[in-house]
């Protein structure tokens, strides 16, 4: 097969509607307008279709289709990403997963959820309540995000440092290959022979096979968790005071750090009492059995305020805990109501490095002309810094962007990454150099190729192409890509 | 504390040009795993020495020919840990095999395994170039999750030759509890003290008894013990360590040793057989001769798989039969890392 016996636009939309319902075969530009960016809306491209199949056997159907023709296939689950991973291909297929929506089944005695791809993150530990379980991992986007993309992106949340990232959650994940053979990786054990093709598989940003079910670890829920909140008069200060708990032993299940603008713009925006001539706020929460938190919210307090904390304040209520949350988890939208735009980065870092970091970052906001505000996940690293902009200010979004990427520089140059839980995607695939040398980024293209001989998913991130790479590259069909539009992972 | 790794490239390079296999090897300690194993031994004992360890990080670097007992060591100065408990084999075990071999201890299914808690690692691929995957930071979604994929390949992909791990405070008190009932009953028991926040790190049951640890803050472990009762085991390191080097008596007679890797919670299986079950259930030996294909079988039904972990014929597959797809799979990624077949061949499967 090859692509002169492609068939056109219309024929491949009557291909697609001899099995899915018409109305979920969708290729005119207004109902497809919807779907053209994921959460980072800077990058957007129409596809050529959008598809929204309700069975695996579809999912096959329309891989093995896609495969004959050599198209290009983007899969997307809610659209929640901030990398654009999910962003159309405009000379393929946009695999949309939103109608997997069951949970398909909760074993409460063996702690796991078998669910289909478009369950929402929030919706697990919500079903999951009744049996005193949870599931782990907790994005910013949980109320809107899917289990599918959480497994693509790998996602984290604010309770990572202590139960881990998705990579650790998961048991078994069944997957549609390019081919169209729906194979299963992992199993209902901790552990599987041969190669943990579940760790490549977590994070790989649809590049290697479509997710279409997922079986999830489930938590106990914490008999009890209580937050302190410490304020500082210097970012250092703050820094060190996290590696005081750490180094006490102590591992919160949740270690969150905001700067002076973040702090202003968040109390501003949710009233959670935090004080605003603070330089660094301090969110820890401790959680287990009660005994446990009791003891040790008492050891951390009076650890704080031993290492120059000027206020604290531990919650006293579970409404006291959400609204010292509710701050922090809405730092984002409190940020974007004192600029019209703002860019998030998602750098990680070694801790101790933290105030150097933030320092230079203050440089080069100074630079730019941007201001900038931080969060960050400081127990493990994960920094969050926010530039402000204005899109309609010719040259701006350059600016930031710019300013953006030696944000990324500086956090591979002290020892960090250049994305802890946001992905690649199309945003930050030029900075995949400054992380993976040329023959690292070949590998990659290697393991690529071992799933993706044709390079149809989701072409063109996650992974620059490299001059050497050409052999794992399809030339027909990349070509054909440049006609319509630069490709953004091309760096040869 | 010496890096070899010009050496060991410029090995790989000579291997890969001569179309010669070679045999990984780090202390030996797990030469008994896996498929018999073929080649040029190449050996990591030199490669060794922790390269930089930060307590309040939570992270370690060391070369993968390291003994685990050494790293033990430099952490308990800081009282600190590998949460997930290697076995140390007589001291012989490096950090390189125990994450090839995806080695975990009792307190894997509470902590997690080596490869949760592996952060990056250095790998020479089969084209004799060392790559950096990953990092020394908790969080890192850039690029494929190479350095986790290598748990469990024994050493097919490469040669890992350093690895950076997090690492976890000690608990603070360690209690273990040790209660008299069949393995039905043990196995319904630990799954549903699993779904209870409580600080469970090790549930076994073997000779009859089910044995609990317990242990975080001392507050949190005294008021658990209190409440779930049972004898309180007095020597509560040396069962854990014997059960996780394998020296228990269990363990010492057996010709043939089946490791089955399943659902916590499945039923037990042919009960007038000799088991012992760790993991709160998902890992549990079985010893005896058995035909494959009948412990496959089961070991499905039970929602997981089977190998045969030490003793029987190693000529012959030792690890579970995978699906023809699968299969694919694994030799398409074999070749992508290692296209000459220079290392470890058939050690996981005859077909790779």
């Amino acid at each position: 097969m090859n692509q002169s016996q492609r068939p056109d636009k219309a024929a491949l939309v009557e291909l697609f509607r001899d099995f899915i319902e018409p109305q979920y075969v969708i290729n005119d530009e207004e109902t497809q307008k919807p779907f053209e960016c994921d959460g980072l809306s800077v990058y957007c491209d129409m596809p050529l279709i959008t598809v929204l199949p309700k069975t695996v056997e579809q999912v096959c159907e329309v891989m093995r289709i896609c495969y004959r023709y050599q198209i290009p296939v983007v899969a997307r689950g809610a659209g929640t990403g901030l990398c654009a991973g999910a962003m159309p291909n405009p000379d393929g297929v946009l695999l949309v997963l939103s109608r997997f929506k069951h949970i398909l089944d909760i074993d409460p005695l063996a702690r796991s959820a078998r669910l289909q791809p478009g369950v929402r993150n929030l919706a697990i530990s919500e079903a999951a309540r009744q049996y005193g379980l949870y599931y782990g991992p907790d994005p910013s986007s949980q109320i809107a995000c899917s289990i599918g993309g959480n497994v693509a992106e790998n996602s984290g949340g604010v309770h990572c440092l202590k139960y881990g990232l998705t990579t650790h959650n998961l048991l078994k994940v069944e997957m549609v290959t390019v081919e169209g053979d729906l194979i299963t990786i992992g199993s209902e054990g901790l552990d599987s022979n041969g190669f943990d093709l579940m760790a490549l598989i977590t994070g790989s940003e649809g590049l290697l096979g479509v997710i279409t079910e997922v079986t999830v670890k489930l938590l106990p829920s914490p008999e009890k968790a209580q937050v302190i909140m410490a304020a500082f008069d210097n970012v250092q200060t703050a820094g060190d005071a996290v590696g005081g708990v750490i180094a006490k032993g102590i591992i919160p299940a949740g270690l969150e750090m905001m700067d002076s603008p973040a702090i202003i713009a968040a109390e501003a925006f949710a009233h959670a009492g935090y004080p605003i001539d603070a330089q660094a706020l301090l969110l820890c929460e401790l959680d287990g059995s009660e005994a446990e938190v009791q003891e040790q919210i008492a050891e951390v307090e009076q650890l704080f305020i031993e290492l120059g904390a000027t206020t604290t304040r531990v919650s006293q209520s579970e409404a006291e805990r959400a609204l010292l949350w509710k701050g922090r988890k809405s730092a984002f939208p409190a940020v974007g109501r004192i600029s019209p735009d703002y860019y998030c980065m998602d750098g990680t870092i070694p801790r101790s490095q933290l105030a150097h970091v933030l320092t230079e970052m203050q440089k080069l906001s100074d630079e730019y002309g941007l201001r900038v505000a931080n969060v960050f996940h400081a127990g493990d690293g994960n920094l969050h810094p926010l530039i402000l902009f204005d899109a309609n200010v010719p040259g701006e979004l350059e600016r930031t962007e710019e300013f953006g990427s030696r944000i990324l520089e500086l956090c591979v140059k002290v020892g960090g990454c250049i994305t802890g839980e946001h992905g690649v995607g199309v945003e930050k695939i030029r900075q995949m150099t400054i992380q993976f040398n040329d023959q690292e980024l070949t590998q990659f293209h290697a393991i690529k190729h071992a799933f993706d001989p044709i390079g149809t998913l989701n072409p063109g991130k996650g992974i620059p192409v490299l001059k050497r790479c050409q052999e794992y590259r399809t030339l027909d069909r990349t070509q054909h890509n440049h006609d319509s539009q630069p490709q953004q992972g091309d760096l040869a | 504390m010496t890096d070899i790794s010009q050496e060991l490239i410029a090995r790989v390079r000579q291997a890969s040009h001569d179309g010669t296999a070679l045999q990984i090897m780090g202390g030996g300690s797990k030469q008994f795993m896996g498929r018999e194993p073929i080649g040029d031994p190449i050996s990591l004992s030199e490669h060794k020495g922790i390269i930089s360890y930060e307590p309040i990080e939570l992270v370690l670097t060391a070369r993968a020919g390291t003994s685990i007992t050494e790293i033990n060591s430099a952490l308990a100065e800081h009282n600190q840990c590998l949460a997930f408990e290697p076995p140390t084999f007589d001291g012989q075990a490096t950090l390189g095999g125990t994450l090839a071999c995806h080695l975990s201890g009792p307190a894997r299914p509470w902590s997690g395994s080596i490869r949760d808690h592996v952060l990056g690692i250095r790998l020479i691929n089969g084209h004799a170039e060392e790559l950096r995957f990953g990092g020394q930071v908790m969080k890192n979604v850039a690029g494929y999750d190479v350095s986790r994929m290598q748990a469990g390949a024994m050493g097919t992909l490469g040669i890992i030759t350093e690895v950076s791990l997090k690492v976890m405070p000690k608990p603070a008190a360690t209690v273990t509890i040790k209660q008299e009932m069949d393995a039905a009953k043990a196995i319904d028991t630990m799954n549903r003290l699993s779904g209870k926040s409580k600080p469970l790190t090790g549930a076994c049951w073997f000779d009859n008894h089910l044995y609990l640890r317990l242990a975080g803050a001392r507050s949190a472990v005294d008021s658990t013990v209190n409440q779930w009762q049972g004898a309180i085991l007095e020597d509560t390191d040396t069962f854990w360590s014997m059960l996780r080097e394998q020296q228990l008596d269990y363990f010492l007679d057996a010709s043939s040793l089946w490791r089955f890797s399943v659902k916590s919670s499945a039923a037990h299986m042919l009960p007038e057989e000799d088991w012992l079950i760790d993991w709160g259930g998902s890992q549990r030996w079985l010893r005896g001769n058995f035909t494959v294909d009948k412990l496959e079988a089961l070991a499905e039904a039970a929602g997981g798989q089977v190998s045969l972990y030490r003793g029987g014929n190693r000529s012959q597959e030792v690890f579970h039969t995978q699906s023809e797809a699968l299969q694919k799979l694994h030799q398409r990624l074999k070749h992508a890392f290692d296209p000459n077949g220079v290392f470890n061949p058939n050690r996981l499967y005859s077909w790779m």
